[in-house]
């Protein structure tokens, strides 16, 4: 691997409960600075990826069982979950999980642990609300009263505390409206250009993942099954019919071709 | 008149048992709250406490004031010894299961005191003067005022503690999502253990002033069931709740000690208790969700 990646997944296979096998041989990379997005439908394995990055798989006993995770130079299978956090890699989960019964400010200082034994500077929440004004607004208010919007603003305003190397996006489009999805994308994008944080983000959005993303990975159950830079997976001709919903040429197609669809898919997997 | 300044001397001594309670109520909720865990044995851990401080201030001869934290740091040990050796290895089991081991914990810890100090009741050396109390006409016995004041400034620094100090924040986002507490750094076992710790050395502190005022006995334990009470009525993950429903009960306790006859008063514990469980099954300042058991 390069000398510039800082998140390497080589063959990784996990089984949960000790009899669901779930990823099988999955492989990926993210470069340092870059964000990377994972696609793939439901229950393709997409957060089960982002776990056993993280180390929380062992919350929902599952386990990875063969091949190895890389991050910043170090096997993730020595550290603990908040080890890890506190080496600089922030997990987003999905359905944003903030402390609802904690105010705004109180969740960002629950983030504020990440960087326990880092010799570093704690960060200044303004960071925060300069991301979120919103936010600011409503900064001692209970979390759980924030609207969907606010609270994934809030799952990430945390990983911003954190002053992470690598950020887990898990879904952030979950539950939200078309606006306020832009709205954060195109948040997630200013983060990345003017922190440098490398992301890995996973979802069902294809089309805004490919808008912030470098490069893209699209996974079926369980493995890889194409991966490329994002401009050129936007070319590909299943990409645009399987994941943006776009049958090549001006038309779309008819729903009589849904047949089709199914057999061309199969060649993925 | 005299009347009403016996009911209000009767109304003091109340509240000064019932701080205990409250105290004692404390470190059921402290470890509820970040664990999930009823720790049935803290009964008897304010019992060791109780004994510790016997062993080190009348066996060795030390100085109360050297005994009592060493005491209260006793209590906290067997808090670490037990989390670290038996509760985090039952993470994730039903919580009957470790409920029902510290059940068993109990019934060991009461054992271990019979078989090394035997079952007789036994004083533990004075430290706090015998000089009554007077606030007005009022006559207050000087161990009640003394237990009541120091309980009720160890459950205001703990209030304190919960609101304004980081570590209080990383307690309540562990309770309220233990992956997402992982997910924010927060060294989730060491939260464990911490309240674990501080848990235990609570009851153990609770355990020599309920001894300084009543003397200690393998039985004393069950001073932790009205606690246990308290903490359901008051809410089993609310600080406040064991505050406010300690003082009731105690009030309430004192009462019917007094005007309907000593064997009344545990009766009207258990009544509220069952009352509240039918209005309020969450407890007066509890997390409305319904927790099963």
């Amino acid at each position: 691997m390069a000398a510039d990646t800082i998140l390497s997944v080589e063959n990784i296979e996990v089984v949960y409960n000790k009899t669901i096998q779930v990823l099988r041989g999955l492989s990926l990379s993210v470069e340092r600075g870059k964000v990377v997005t994972l696609l793939g439908s439901n229950g393709a394995g997409k957060s089960t990826t982002l776990k056993a990055i993280s180390g929380l798989l062992e919350l929902e006993n599952g386990a990875v069982t063969a091949g190895s995770i890389g991050f910043d130079g170090r096997k993730v299978a020595d550290d603990t979950p908040h080890g890890l956090v506190r080496r600089g890699l922030f997990h987003v989960m999905e359905g944003r999980r903030i402390f609802e019964d904690l105010t705004v400010e109180e969740n960002l200082t629950a983030a504020t642990f990440a960087l326990s034994g880092r010799g570093v500077k704690p960060t200044s929440f303004d960071l925060v609300y300069g991301y979120f004004p919103r936010l600011y607004e409503r900064r001692t208010g209970r979390a759980g009263y924030l609207s969907g919007g606010e609270q994934q603003m809030l799952a990430i305003g945390r990983a911003l505390i954190a002053q992470p190397k690598l950020i887990l996006l898990d879904e952030p489009s979950l539950g939200l409206s078309p606006i306020l999805v832009e709205e954060i994308f195109g948040i997630i994008a200013r983060i990345n250009r003017e922190t440098g944080v490398s992301m890995l983000l996973v979802e069902q959005n294809a089309a805004v993942a490919f808008a912030v993303a470098h490069y893209g990975y699209i996974m079926e159950t369980g493995k890889i099954v194409l991966d490329g830079p994002t401009d050129r997976l936007v070319k590909d001709q299943d990409v645009r019919e399987f994941y943006l919903g776009m049958a090549g040429g001006e038309t779309s197609r008819s729903y009589r071709d849904v047949k089709h669809y199914k057999r061309r898919k199969r060649w993925l997997s | 008149m005299s009347d009403f300044l016996f009911f209000l001397e009767v109304s003091l001594a109340g509240l000064g048992s019932g701080a205990l309670l409250s105290l004692t109520a404390l470190a059921f909720v402290l470890i509820y709250k970040a664990t999930r865990v009823i720790n049935l044995a803290v009964s008897e851990i304010l019992m060791m406490g109780g004994y510790f401080f016997f062993a080190l201030a009348a066996g060795m001869s030390l100085s109360p004031w050297v005994a009592l934290p060493l005491a209260i740091a006793g209590g906290g040990l067997i808090g670490a010894i037990v989390e670290r050796g038996v509760i985090r290895r039952m993470l994730g089991e039903s919580a009957i299961s470790v409920f029902m081991v510290t059940v068993g914990l109990g019934s060991v810890l009461v054992g271990l005191v019979e078989f090394v100090w035997g079952t007789n009741p036994r004083t533990l050396p004075d430290f706090t003067g015998t000089a009554p109390v007077f606030i007005g006409q009022l006559y207050i016995s000087r161990k009640i005022a003394i237990a009541f004041v120091v309980a009720s400034l160890v459950i205001a620094i703990f209030l304190l503690l919960f609101r304004y100090w980081r570590g209080g924040v990383a307690l309540r986002a562990t309770a309220t999502d233990q992956a997402a507490a992982y997910s924010c750094g927060i060294n989730v076992p060491g939260v464990f253990s911490a309240a674990w710790i501080i848990g235990c050395a609570t009851a153990a502190g609770a355990g020599i002033l309920l001894g300084a005022i009543g003397g200690i006995s393998p039985v004393m334990g069950a001073f932790g069931l009205s606690a246990l009470v308290v903490v359901i009525v008051g809410g089993l993950d609310s600080v406040m709740g064991a505050l406010v429903a300690g003082l009731l009960i105690g009030l309430v306790e004192a009462w019917a000690g007094t005007y309907l006859g000593g064997e009344y008063k545990l009766v009207s514990t258990f009544i509220i208790l069952i009352v509240m469980l039918m209005v309020r099954p969450y407890g007066l300042f509890g997390t409305t969700e319904i927790e099963r058991l």
